[in-house]
C-alpha cells in the first residue's frame, strides 16, 4: 500500500471531521476521495499531508509511519484548491522552488523545470506571473510545481472546483493521461460524482465524517453499499421503499399487469438524453432518463398520461 | 465651493503655510546665516544624537514589529487579543505620560532606578532612557502595516512551501517576507519620521542637556527659548527636510509596489 490511515479521527471545536477513518491506497493508483461539503474528504487528505495534525489514529506512507512527521519529510506533493501560486514568483521560480530549497545542481534544476513546463504545456509561460495567467493555467503550474521534486505521492484538493465546465472536462481528460504515463499515486478531492467515477480507480464515498464505501466505479455505481452512496452517486428516484435510476425506468402508451399510470409534467431536452418528469396517479413524483430517440418514438408531450414500469430497484 | 477646493485649502492653511513659513525664515537674510547655524557644535551633536537614537530604534521596532505581527495573525493563543490591543497603546497615550512613567521606573527612588544606579547603569538622562521613550512611542508601526497584509495573503503559500520542502526558516526568508515587504518598508518610513520627531517623551527623560543629551527637536526648544531664532529656524528646517525625504522615500515606494 502507498498510503494507509487507520482508525483517524480529528475534530475541530466541536465538529467531528474525521471519526475513525481506514482507508488504503494502492500504489500507482488514482483514487477519489469523494462526498459533500463538509464530509471530511479535504481533512482527511491534509492529514494524509501532514497539513492536520489527527487527535487520533495513524497514517502510513509507503510503509513509513507518517503521523508526527512534518509535510517537509513526507515527500509529498500537494495541489492546493486555489493552487496557492507564489504570487512574487515567476512560473518558472514556482516550479523551480522544490529543486532550489534542495540545493539540486542549477543545470539540473533548469533541465527538470523545463521539462515540467513542456508536461503542462506551460512552455514560453515561464517568464510569467502566476497573476497573468488564466484559472487552467495556474492549475497546471501548480501541479508542474507539486510534480519537481518526484513525490512519492500527488494530493490534490478539489483540483477542477475553481475552473470553468469546459476547462474542467479537458483538464480532466489530461490529468487521466498524465497518471498512466507517471504512475505517481494520487488522490483527489472531489464533491463531483462523475469527475469521481470518470478520473479514478478506486473511490472513496465519504459522508459526515466517516466512510460509505471504498470501491471502483462501475461496482460503486451497481452495487452501492447504502442509500446514501446509491442516491449520491448517480440520479435516484425514491419510490415505494426503494430506490429506481432514472435510467431503470420504463414508460409505454398501454397498461399492463405491473405498470402504474402516471402524467408527464414536464420533458427535458439535454441533447443525447431526454429527462421526463412524472407524477404517479398516488402523487408520488419520479422523473425518468430515456435515449432521445426512445423519447421520440413516444412522441411525449407535457400533460400526457403514460404507464410506468420499474425495471430494477434497489432496497438497503 | 468644490470638495477638492476645499480639502487644498485646508491642507495649505494647516500644513503648507506654516512650514513654507519655517524655510522662509530660516533663509531669511541668505544660506550663510543658516549654515553658520546648523554647522554649530551643539547643533551637530543634537542632530547625530537624534540619528543615532533613530538607527537603533528603526531596527529594533522593526523586527519586533514584524514577529509580532506573525504572531497576533498566525497564531492562536490566549493573550494575543491583549498584545494586539497594547500595541496601539503609544498612539492613544501622550508622549509625555510615556516620558512620565519612564521617569517613575528608572528614577533614583523609582522601581529599577535604586538597583540600576547602584550598579552604575544610567537610564535617565542618559541615552538609553532616551532610547527607550523613542521606541515606545514608535512602536506600533510596522505591526499596523504588516498585520492586515498578513491576514490578506492568508497562510496557503506558506503551506504550499511546506510540502515542497522548506523549512519553516526558508519559508519566512522566501514567502512571507517577500510577500510583506512594502509593508515592513512603509512601517519603517513611518517609524523613522516618528523617532527623528519624537519630543514629548525624550523632553522629560533626557534633561535637554546641551551638547549631551538634547536632540534636534530640543535643540529646536531651546534655541526659540535662547532668542536664537536663526539657530530654531534652521534646526527646524533640518528635520523638515529629513521629514519630506522619508516622505518621498514612501512615494517612490508606493510607486514600486504598484508595479510589481
Amino acid at each position: 500500500m502507498a498510503i494507509e490511515a487507520r482508525s483517524v479521527s480529528k475534530k475541530f471545536g466541536d465538529f467531528a471531521a474525521l471519526e475513525d477513518v481506514s482507508v488504503d491506497v494502492a500504489s500507482g493508483s488514482l483514487t477519489a476521495l469523494l462526498g459533500p461539503s463538509g464530509s471530511g474528504k479535504s481533512t482527511l487528505l491534509r492529514v494524509i499531508a501532514g497539513l492536520e495534525v489527527p487527535d487520533s489514529g495513524d497514517v502510513f506512507i509507503s510503509g513509513r509511519e507518517a503521523t508526527a512527521l512534518a509535510p517537509q519529510k513526507r515527500g509529498v506533493g500537494f495541489v492546493f484548491q486555489h493552487y496557492a501560486p507564489f504570487t512574487h514568483m515567476t512560473v518558472w521560480e514556482n516550479v523551480a522552488f522544490g529543486l532550489k530549497i534542495r540545493k539540486r545542481p542549477k543545470d539540473a534544476v533548469r533541465a527538470r523545470v523545463d521539462e515540467l513546463l513542456e508536461l503542462v504545456q506551460l512552455a514560453g509561460l515561464g517568464k510569467r506571473y502566476p497573476s497573468q495567467l488564466s484559472g487552467g493555467q495556474r492549475q497546471r503550474m501548480a501541479l508542474a510545481r507539486a510534480l519537481a521534486p518526484e513525490p512519492e505521492v500527488l494530493l490534490l484538493d478539489e483540483p477542477f472546483g475553481a475552473l470553468d465546465a469546459r476547462v474542467r472536462i479537458e483538464l480532466r481528460e489530461w490529468l487521466r493521461r498524465l497518471h498512466d504515463e507517471m504512475h505517481v499515486t494520487t488522490i483527489f478531492v472531489t464533491h463531483d460524482q462523475e469527475e469521481a467515477l470518470e478520473l479514478a480507480d478506486s473511490v472513496v464515498v465519504m459522508n459526515k465524517g466517516r466512510v460509505e464505501q471504498v470501491a471502483g466505479p462501475r461496482q460503486l455505481y451497481d452495487e452501492p453499499a447504502n442509500e446514501f452512496v446509491m442516491s449520491f452517486v448517480g440520479p435516484v428516484n425514491r419510490l415505494d421503499d426503494g430506490w429506481v435510476r432514472p435510467h431503470d425506468i420504463e414508460l409505454r402508451h398501454e397498461a399492463n399487469g405491473s405498470t402504474r399510470e402516471a402524467q408527464v409534467l414536464r420533458v427535458v431536452r439535454l441533447g443525447f438524453e431526454t429527462r421526463i418528469e412524472l407524477e404517479r396517479d398516488d402523487g408520488e413524483r419520479l422523473h425518468a432518463q430515456l435515449t432521445r430517440d426512445e423519447a421520440d418514438e413516444l412522441e411525449l408531450r407535457d400533460g400526457d398520461i403514460v404507464y410506468v414500469r420499474t425495471r430494477k430497484s434497489r432496497r438497503f | 465651493m468644490t470638495v477638492r477646493a476645499f480639502s487644498l485649502a485646508y491642507l495649505a492653511a494647516i500644513l503648507v503655510a506654516p512650514v513654507s513659513l519655517i524655510f522662509w525664515r530660516a533663509f531669511e537674510h541668505g544660506r550663510q546665516p543658516f549654515w553658520a547655524a546648523i554647522s554649530n557644535p551643539t547643533a551637530v551633536h543634537a542632530l547625530k544624537l537624534t540619528l543615532e537614537i533613530t538607527l537603533v530604534a528603526v531596527p529594533l521596532n522593526t523586527v519586533f514589529g514584524v514577529l509580532c505581527a506573525i504572531a497576533i495573525v498566525r497564531h492562536r493563543v490566549p493573550g494575543m487579543g491583549l498584545v494586539n490591543a497594547l500595541v496601539d497603546l503609544p498612539l492613544a497615550l501622550s508622549p509625555v505620560v510615556v516620558g512620565l512613567a519612564l521617569y517613575l521606573l528608572y528614577g533614583r527612588s523609582g522601581w529599577f532606578g535604586g538597583w540600576l544606579n547602584a550598579h552604575g547603569l544610567r537610564i535617565l538622562f542618559a541615552y538609553p532612557g532616551m532610547l527607550l521613550a523613542t521606541t515606545f512611542v514608535s512602536l506600533p508601526f510596522v505591526v499596523r502595516e504588516v498585520v492586515p497584509v498578513l491576514r490578506e495573503i492568508g497562510t496557503e503559500q506558506e503551506q504550499a512551501a511546506a510540502t515542497l520542502g522548506a523549512s519553516a526558516l526558508t519559508t519566512f526568508r522566501r514567502i512571507t517576507l517577500p510577500a510583506i515587504r512594502w509593508a515592513v518598508a512603509y512601517g519603517v518610513v513611518l517609524t523613522t519620521a516618528r523617532c527623528l520627531g519624537e519630543f514629548g517623551a525624550v523632553a522629560i527623560v533626557s534633561g535637554g542637556i546641551a551638547g549631551r543629551t538634547q536632540t534636534l527637536t530640543q535643540y529646536v526648544q531651546a534655541s526659540y527659548e535662547n532668542f536664537d531664532q536663526t539657530g530654531a529656524y534652521a534646526a527646524s528646517v533640518l528635520l523638515a527636510a529629513l521629514a519630506i525625504l522619508t516622505l518621498l522615500l514612501m512615494t517612490v515606494m508606493r510607486r514600486g509596489d504598484r508595479s510589481s
